[in-house]
């Protein structure tokens, strides 16, 4: 059976005051919903995660008690991954027609601060200073542009484009673009990345309607396929955060096994690719996403940048919402949303950041602590 | 030397003129750990045991931490007397990459592959008065 998503449903990322983290993600299964022209009472199953704002499964307090099955995610920042590989799963085997998958989350201002209990680590690693993402993502992008040639310049280029393309995007929070010496001239945050590099914890909500390919035109006219969806966790020797120490031989990263299965099912290759969402935690994370997503070879992104083939005009245009940079990380709700902007582009819907020809097939790209990985493969 | 103790048993001999990192080796495959542990997650093996892992390195890859952690950072600093420091893998000699704080602090004392050495350092003092120690690695000394 194959799977369709027919349903979109995106509460705003960035501060809602008013609201929240369970009414926001309320709100985008609303909007799912209508999108989808049903309601709560037709939803056979949900899957969802939040991070910091309590039990996906609290939602049928605000949507309404219908007995139906609502399993909590929790896979750190590959939550919206991990929701929509079970619901793929649900109704590719059989067991359900139609379900809602939905993330939501209302974070802190600032950087997380994780408990080295909940990551099998002792106080200490915590207490002398060690437990940051931050650091880990310097380090990771520090010995890539050392290993690969990748310039301070390429960096800058990812955050322009970043902030560009969300400046296209209603929804997104940061709506503003910035010049390339505001960027350079940022506070310096974890060399070599500065304060614009970095996405930040946020609040939102995104949702899915997804159900059986041969009942998508009941929902909506313009379904998008869910070819595959593939999640994966580190191998040995795979260069992840959180690790006091890393085996001498550096292995492939759950993003290079996930996309390697996720192609390897779906029947495609990088080439088939019109238009992507990798994983931009920080500027570096999209640079090397884009080689371990198998889209170019290492260094590559060197030129790509430069020739401008990741813009919405280019070649294939990567986070054409912004990306995480643009939109902020609510932890249970980003995956989803790069989903969603997938599903806008496939459909033609993305008005200002619309990328031209008709793109035809889709992909998307979460990573998360400690070493989590889900791609997504979607066609119209 | 007395009114002192590590923050953490078992990360490394001291105390001792020559201070080691103690991680484990897995006696079925070979690879190692920091800080040691019962079981291998390289092989899944449950026969490991515990080993001297060395004090001097090269530098794999580094970054600085500029501004003071939330908890669970817990030195005896404040926001006002809080130094940046650096954060780096350390490759020993055993091939294994350990993460450490760096003394240096500044992007040019910091360069890929060079020489480092371990360091015990201060982290805070505990009720009792006596320093809590730790380790870090700072730039060796000319190759040996």
């Amino acid at each position: 059976m194959e799977v369709a998503i027919v349903g979109l449903g995106l509460h705003p990322f960035g501060r809602t005051a008013t609201m929240s983290g369970l009414e926001q993600g309320a709100a985008a299964v609303r909007a799912a919903l209508a999108d989808a022209g049903t309601d709560f009472k037709a939803m056979q199953f949900a899957f969802g995660g939040s991070q910091d704002s309590g039990n996906a499964d609290s939602l049928v307090n605000l949507l309404g008690l219908t007995g139906l099955q609502f399993t909590n995610v929790a896979n750190g920042c590959a939550t919206g991954g991990s929701s929509l590989n079970a619901a793929y799963s649900a109704i590719k085997s059989g067991q359900y027609d139609v379900g809602l998958v939905v993330g939501f989350d209302k974070h802190d201002r600032g950087a997380f601060n994780p408990k080295p209990a909940e990551w099998g680590l002792d106080d200490w690693y915590g207490e002398t200073g060690l437990m940051l993402t931050t650091q880990y993502f310097g380090m990771k992008i520090q010995r890539y542009m050392h290993d690969y040639g990748i310039s301070r310049d390429t960096l800058i280029r990812v955050a322009e484009k970043a902030f560009r393309n969300g400046a296209l995007t209603p929804t997104a929070w940061r709506q503003t673009a910035l010049s390339w010496e505001e960027i350079e001239n940022a506070p310096m945050v974890s060399e070599p990345l500065n304060k614009y590099m970095f996405c930040s914890p946020a609040e939102g909500g995104c949702a899915l309607v997804i159900c059986r390919a041969d009942m998508a035109h009941q929902f909506h006219p313009r379904p998008i396929y869910l070819k595959t969806a593939v999640v994966r966790s580190r191998n040995y020797g795979s260069f992840e955060v959180f690790s006091p120490s890393q085996p001498p031989e550096v292995a492939a990263s759950p993003t290079v096994t996930a996309s390697q299965a996720a192609f390897e099912l779906a029947g495609l290759g990088p080439e088939d690719i019109d238009v992507a969402q990798l994983q931009d935690t920080e500027v570096g994370a999209e640079i090397m996403h884009m080689a371990e997503n198998g889209f170019c070879a290492h260094g590559d992104q060197e030129q790509w940048l430069a020739e401008g083939v990741t813009e919405i005009t280019g070649r294939l245009p990567v986070n054409t919402d912004g990306g995480c940079l643009a939109n902020g990380e609510p932890v249970g709700a980003s995956g989803l949303r790069q989903v969603h902007e997938i599903c806008v582009q496939l459909r033609g819907d993305g008005g200002a950041r619309q990328v031209a020809g008709e793109p035809k097939v889709g992909y998307t790209h979460v990573y998360g602590a400690p070493g989590i990985s889900g791609v997504n493969i979607l066609a119209r | 030397m007395s009114g002192a103790k590590p923050l953490h048993p078992g990360l490394f001999t001291w105390p001792t003129p020559n201070p080691n990192l103690i991680g484990s080796r897995c006696l079925d495959c070979g690879e190692h750990a920091f800080p040691s542990q019962s079981s291998c997650r390289a092989c899944s093996g449950q026969n490991t045991q515990e080993a001297e892992l060395g004090n001097t390195g090269t530098l794999w890859t580094w970054t600085i931490q500029s501004f003071m952690p939330k908890t669970p950072y817990h030195t005896d600093e404040t926001p006002e007397t809080f130094r940046p420091y650096g954060v780096g893998y350390i490759e020993l000699t055993c091939g294994l990459k350990v993460e450490s704080r760096l003394r240096e602090n500044t992007p040019d004392a910091l360069r890929i592959g060079m020489p480092m050495a371990l360091e015990i350092i201060s982290v805070r003092k505990d009720e009792e008065g006596d320093d809590l120690v730790t380790f870090q690695f700072c730039a060796a000394e000319e190759a040996h």
